[in-house]
């Protein structure tokens, strides 16, 4: 028997390393992929509840959270190559312009 | 005691993948690193019971959102990242406020562990899993699920018109 507060620590920890990926990355790419770190942090302190509290809501949140996160790949992976296509750089430090 | 030493093994290798994300400087080795994440928590699932979130947890994201991901960087040809004017607030209040967060987090839940109790479930309980989410999903979820098919569609398009290359 694993005890519920192993699974939140370890929930936080991933959610803090894709909170840092997110601060100290330059890559707009690697920025996204740590946004869908801390998505999956979440996602397993959401589990981690439901078997606590014998509930299978936990997991029917955790498919709506998936739902969500293939959207927002497939559109925050367009605007990059929108992005791409009229500025030539991924580095979001040289994107800081709202119109060319 | 074998759920626990296999949580321990998982949780090391999901730890250690997600560092890995953050150190490599090339945006392939990350994508591959996100993957290992991935495919850890879904053992991780397995763990807890929860049969179907494992399952959808590699079809959908290891299998369709990382190759979306391993795709683009393949198609922008993405090199490694070039270092320019680090941001003073994020190395200096942000990187430390982050690590704070987290050790008191952790602390507190191993202080309190005793009131939280003990995560896994019994055998038993899991089985017909996959059928009950199903009830629960066309049932009492019936019309979030119906919505979030709607924002799928509005995803498809907006994914569409944006990537499209313009007529100049």
């Amino acid at each position: 028997m694993v005890p519920l507060s192993y699974y939140l620590g370890l929930s936080a920890v991933l959610f803090c390393l894709g909170v840092l990926g997110f601060l100290i990355r330059r890559s707009i790419i690697t920025i996204f992929m740590s946004i869908e770190l801390m998505l999956n942090a979440v996602n397993l302190s959401f589990v981690a509840f439901g078997a606590y509290l014998h509930t299978l809501n936990g997991q029917v949140f955790v498919f709506f959270v998936m739902v969500v996160a293939a959207a927002e790949a497939a559109v925050g992976l367009a605007i990059i190559i929108a992005v791409f296509r009229t500025r030539e750089t991924l580095n979001v430090d040289r994107v800081n312009l709202l119109k060319l | 005691m074998l759920h626990l030493i296999l949580f321990f093994i998982f949780a090391a290798v999901c730890i250690a993948a997600a560092i890995n994300l953050l150190a490599q400087s090339h945006p392939i080795n990350s994508a591959l690193s996100l993957i290992v994440v991935m495919g850890s928590l879904a053992v991780l699932y397995l763990l807890l019971g929860a049969e179907f979130v494992a399952a959808i947890q590699i079809i959908v994201y290891a299998g369709a959102v990382m190759v979306l991901f391993v795709f683009v960087i393949m198609l922008l040809n993405a090199g490694t990242e070039e270092h320019t004017g680090k941001s003073f607030v994020a190395w200096f209040i942000g990187i430390p406020s982050v690590i704070a967060l987290a050790a008191l987090v952790v602390y507190s839940l191993l202080l309190h562990q005793g009131q939280t109790g003990n995560a896994s479930v019994s055998s038993t309980s899991t089985i017909g899993s996959v059928q009950e989410i199903a009830k629960l999903l066309f049932g009492k979820f019936l019309l979030p699920f119906e919505v979030t098919s709607v924002l799928i569609l509005i995803a498809i398009m907006g994914a569409v018109v944006l990537a499209k290359r313009g007529d100049n």
